[in-house]
This record gives structure tokens, C-alpha cells and sequence, in this order.
């Protein structure tokens, strides 16, 4: 049977063509390995055996629902005792206790960041640890 | 169908899209399957059904001009023409198509009809919130579509990243607010409270109808979930996504169960689109009332498989008979002797 218009319904087709398969022909196929947070800090290397604040499948998914846990908890309620799951205290604070730890900043908390295309805005206050820069 | 058999109906059928996604998330066997075959699978039979849909189509010819318009076409010279409403001209044609396709210009002119608070009189007000949430949910919609490529670009391109920041302005909470999610969820809930209130659209509403609905509202509930109730590992999430955008399939563990859930609504609405009313988005770009020039008044149109008629005109049959009009006293246009002079000069 005729189609009808072939030219102009071939450009359209085309386009709708590139335009959803668009991420296949930007990757050009190339596979990109994930991430690989760094833990090789001294203050984690000073540890007998190294932990977050909560188990490593839970930070790794929900450090930031922890982080604004630990936010509301300071600003709003005082209160800055963080009883973590291993039963130690740490004080509740994204500088002096995440990052006390974690003080390899670009190659723990942005690796991740920037593969996940994410830039929390907290650095615009928060003080960023500066040993490993 | 029944209204409340037509709301079944496509609730069964989109839990049983959540119960199956639910398995495949659960069952880590069954990973690969959801995580990688289906989605291609389901991607694969939307191009194809997509194209396949759009050359029916342009099957159908369209000899006339069939424009359906609200504005003056163009005749003589001192008519104002209404360029937009009804184009005359190619470009303008161009013109009116981006207004319907980015602004939805037909449904702005929606209206009701009630009958008149100043007696049984019949009036026609102006309908506004349709438009509004068709607007609201499509532009909402392209957003998060948008801010989806992050999971398949590699490196994610700046425009997304700024797209995702001007999303997110409000920075309420961890992880933030992204208003566009709850827009979309928002305004597709207003949509299906439409079509569940307002009577006479009840009326016309069928499976057809409220399915896509529920699809679109259960996968941006389980988005919802996952960002803001049940976070999940966006790292692995990527690590899945970016494979299968670069068909380098391969399925980590520990990804949350809302993910697979979430994957199978998608795969299925993408399976689904081409052959639903979904494809009003190939559908909009073939609409003959909207991309057809409104000229039937500056050319005649004439139907290209008209067969040909044989005509035998007044004038024909009069010179055939002619002598035996005149016999039997009929009146004739022509005498025989200005018959002959005609037919010398032709
Ligand atoms: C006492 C030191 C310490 C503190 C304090 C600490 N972490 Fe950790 N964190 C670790 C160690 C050690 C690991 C690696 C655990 C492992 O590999 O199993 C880790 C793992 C993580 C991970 C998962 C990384 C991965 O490989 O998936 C995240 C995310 C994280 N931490 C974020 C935080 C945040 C946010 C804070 C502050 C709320 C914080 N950490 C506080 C020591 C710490
Ligand atoms: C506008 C500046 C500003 C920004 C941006 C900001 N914060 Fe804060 N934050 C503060 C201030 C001020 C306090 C109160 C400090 C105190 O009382 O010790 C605070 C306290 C906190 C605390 C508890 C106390 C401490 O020492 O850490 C946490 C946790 C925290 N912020 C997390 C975050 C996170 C996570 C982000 C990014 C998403 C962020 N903040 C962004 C200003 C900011
Ligand atoms: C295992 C990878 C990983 C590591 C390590 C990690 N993050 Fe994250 N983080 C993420 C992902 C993924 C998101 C974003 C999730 C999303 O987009 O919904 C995120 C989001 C956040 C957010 C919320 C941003 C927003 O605007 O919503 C904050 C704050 C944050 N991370 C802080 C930290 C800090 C501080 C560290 C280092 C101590 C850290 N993260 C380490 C993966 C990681």
C-alpha cells in the first residue's frame, strides 16, 4: 500500500529514532566501572576494625536521610549524641565526625557523587577537610 | 463498559504489573530477566511498534484541506486572514503545530456546558484546569524523563546536571525535594479525579483510559518511594541503567526491590505506548485538522481517485436533438443556423 508523505514521515521517524536511542550512541558502548569509595584514611586506619556509624549497606544508601537526622537533631533539638550501631558515641556532625573519618573527601564521598551525577550544596558552609588536598 | 467495571478492570490488570515486577524483584534469580531482558525487550517493541504505528498512518491519504480552525482563512484581499488559527502558508502551519505541541492551544479552548444560574438557560463557560494539569503533567513528565538520562549518560552532560539543580531549588530535606516528581504525581492524580468526577467524562472513560493512569501513577509512586520512604543504592542502580545504555548488561546485588518494581511499570508502559492512546505523541505531528493548510478557498481541491464521470451537458444533448425539438415546438437555446456558425468557430 502507498504511504503517503514518505519523505516527511521518514524525518520524523528518524528523529524519534535518535532521539530514544540516544543514550546507546552517546555511550559509544563503552561500559564505565562503578565507583570504588576509598576508607584508606588514618583516622579509619587507627581503627581495630574499621565501621561506619551504621552498617555499610545502610550508609550506602541512606547517609543522607542519616545526615539530615543529624542535622534536625543538632539544630532543632540540641541534642548532639549520635549512639552509633557498634554502641559507640560519636558527636553528631557532618565536618568533625564524617569527615574526621572520611577525610579523603575526593576520593570517597565524590567518587560516588559524581558517578551518580549528585552535588550536595552542604561544602557551601560546612567546612571541607583539607588534609588530602 | 460499566464505569466502576472499567476502574476494575485496570486496577486488576496494573497490580498484576506490580505483583509480577514484585517477583522479579524478590526472586534474585529472576534479576537478569527484569533488569535486563525485559527492559530491551519492551524498549525494542516500542521503536517498532512506534514506527510501525505512525507508517499505518501515513497509509490513510488526505487529499483535502481538512483543517478543522476557529479563525478567518484566507480569501480576499481585504479579509483579515488569521494567520495561526487557520494557516495559509507553510511556515505558519510550522507556527500553529509548536503552539498545539508545546502549549496545548486546542485544550486551552476547552469549555463546559452548564445550565445558567439565571434560569434554565443553557451556558457554555470556560474550562481551564484540564489544561492546566494536562500542562502540569506533561511538562513534568519531560522533566523527569529528562533528569532520568543521568542514569544512562556517561559522563552526565551539564544541561542535566542544571536541570537537575533547578529541580531541586528548593532544598528541603535529604535527599532533596525534586519538585517535579510530586508535580507529575500531582497532576496525573487530578486527571484521574477528573475523569472520575466530572459525569459526562466518567461517561467516556474506558480501561483504555484509566490504565495508562494507574501505570503512570504507580511509577511515580514507586520513584516517590524509593527517593524520599525507601532509599535504595543509586550506585548499583547506575551501575544496572548504564549497562543496559551502553549494552554492557550486568546486574549488582543489593539493589532494592522498589527498583525492579518500578523497572517492570516502565517496561510495560513502554510495551504498552504504541498501541494505546499514548501514541497521541506520534499521533499529534499526523493530525491532518492540525497540519494541513487552511487554503480550501485560495485552491480547489480536487479528489485525486475520483473516477471519471462521463458527462453529456445540456449543451451536448441539445445539438444532438436539436431538429426534433424544434419539430415538436420545444424551445432551444440556439437556432441551427448559430449552432453551425459556433461550431465553425470552435
Ligand atoms: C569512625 C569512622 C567513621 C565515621 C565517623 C563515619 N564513617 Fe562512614 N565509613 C567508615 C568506614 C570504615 C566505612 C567502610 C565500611 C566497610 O567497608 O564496610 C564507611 C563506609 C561509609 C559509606 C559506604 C561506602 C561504600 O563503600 O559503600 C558511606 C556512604 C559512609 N561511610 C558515609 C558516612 C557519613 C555520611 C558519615 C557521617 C554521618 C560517616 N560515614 C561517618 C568509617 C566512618
Ligand atoms: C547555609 C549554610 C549551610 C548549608 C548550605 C548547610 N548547612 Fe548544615 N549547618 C549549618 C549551620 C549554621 C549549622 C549549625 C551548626 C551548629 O550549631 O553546630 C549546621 C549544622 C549541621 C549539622 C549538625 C552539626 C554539625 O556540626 O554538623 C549537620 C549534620 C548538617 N548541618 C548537615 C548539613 C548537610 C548534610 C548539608 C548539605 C546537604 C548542610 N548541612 C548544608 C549551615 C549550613
Ligand atoms: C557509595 C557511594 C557514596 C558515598 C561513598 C557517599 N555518597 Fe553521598 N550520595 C550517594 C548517592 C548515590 C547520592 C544521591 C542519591 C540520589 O540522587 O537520590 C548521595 C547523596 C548525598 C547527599 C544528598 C544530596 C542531595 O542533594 O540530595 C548528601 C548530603 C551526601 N550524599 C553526603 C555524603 C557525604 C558527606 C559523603 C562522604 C562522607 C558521602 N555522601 C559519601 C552516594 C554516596
Amino acid at each position: 500500500m502507498k504511504i503517503y508523505d514518505l519523505g516527511k514521515v521518514t524525518v520524523g521517524l528518524v528523529i524519534f529514532f535518535l532521539v530514544f536511542t540516544f543514550p546507546l550512541y552517546y555511550n559509544m558502548g563503552k561500559a564505565t566501572p562503578p565507583p570504588e569509595p576509598n576508607i584508606q584514611t588514618e583516622a579509619i586506619a587507627a581503627m581495630s576494625e574499621p565501621v561506619c556509624v551504621e552498617n555499610t549497606e545502610y550508609m550506602r544508601a541512606n547517609h543522607m536521610k542519616l545526615l539530615n537526622e543529624w542535622r534536625t537533631s543538632v539544630v532543632r533539638n540540641s541534642n548532639r549524641a549520635y549512639p552509633a550501631f557498634t554502641g559507640v558515641r560519636y558527636e553528631m556532625s557532618l565536618s568533625n565526625t564524617c569527615m574526621e573519618c572520611h577525610s579523603n573527601k575526593e576520593k570517597f564521598c565524590d567518587s560516588c557523587h559524581n558517578y551518580a551525577g549528585v552535588s550536595p550544596y552542604c561544602w557551601e558552609c560546612h567546612l571541607q577537610p583539607k588534609e588530602m588536598k | 463498559m460499566n464505569f466502576l467495571t472499567s476502574v476494575i478492570v485496570s486496577l486488576i490488570a496494573v497490580g498484576a504489573v506490580l505483583v509480577v515486577g514484585t517477583i522479579g524483584g524478590a526472586v534474585p534469580a529472576l534479576h537478569p530477566l527484569f533488569g535486563v531482558v525485559i527492559p530491551l525487550l519492551a524498549l525494542a517493541v516500542f521503536i517498532l511498534g512506534f514506527i510501525w504505528k505512525v507508517l499505518s498512518w501515513a497509509k490513510s491519504p488526505v487529499p483535502f484541506s481538512i483543517a478543522t480552525t476557529c479563525g478567518q482563512q484566507k480569501s480576499l484581499p481585504w479579509i483579515k486572514p488569521d494567520k495561526l488559527e487557520n494557516p495559509s502558508s507553510k511556515w505558519h502551519v510550522v507556527g500553529r503545530m509548536a503552539l498545539e505541541i508545546l502549549t496545548f492551544r486546542s485544550l486551552f479552548r476547552n469549555t463546559k456546558m452548564q445550565l445558567d444560574s439565571q434560569g434554565p438557560r443553557i451556558a457554555y463557560g470556560w474550562e481551564l484546569w484540564l489544561w492546566v494539569a494536562a500542562l502540569a503533567f506533561h511538562y513534568a513528565f519531560l522533566t523527569v524523563v529528562i533528569r532520568h538520562l543521568r542514569f544512562f549518560l556517561e559522563p552526565i552532560p551539564a544541561p542535566i546536571q542544571l536541570l537537575d539543580a533547578l529541580d531541586g531549588f528548593l532544598q528541603i530535606g535529604l535527599p532533596g525535594i525534586i519538585i517535579s516528581g510530586f508535580v507529575l504525581f500531582g497532576a496525573a492524580g487530578y486527571l484521574l479525579f477528573r475523569r472520575l468526577a466530572v459525569s459526562n467524562v466518567r461517561y467516556i472513560s474506558l480501561p483504555a483510559d484509566y490504565f495508562p493512569l494507574f501505570l503512570i501513577l504507580s511509577i511515580a509512586g514507586t520513584g516517590l518511594i524509593m527517593r524520599y520512604v525507601v532509599h535504595v543504592d543509586i550506585v548499583a542502580i547506575r551501575e544496572l541503567t548504564l549497562g543496559l545504555a551502553s549494552l554492557h548488561p550486568s546486574v549488582p546485588e543489593g539493589i532494592g526491590i522498589f527498583f525492579f518494581i518500578h523497572l517492570f511499570l516502565v517496561s510495560v508502559l513502554l510495551a504498552y505506548f504504541p498501541f494505546s492512546k499514548l501514541m497521541h505523541l506520534g499521533g499529534i505531528f499526523m493530525s491532518p485538522t492540525r497540519n494541513l493548510r487552511g487554503n480550501s478557498r485560495e485552491f480547489h481541491h480536487v479528489n485525486p481517485w475520483n473516477p471519471e464521470v462521463h458527462l453529456h451537458t445540456y449543451e451536448e444533448y441539445e445539438d444532438e436533438f436539436r431538429d426534433r425539438m424544434i419539430e415538436a415546438g420545444l424551445p432551444v437555446d440556439k437556432m441551427p443556423a448559430d449552432a453551425a456558425d459556433s461550431a465553425e468557430k470552435e
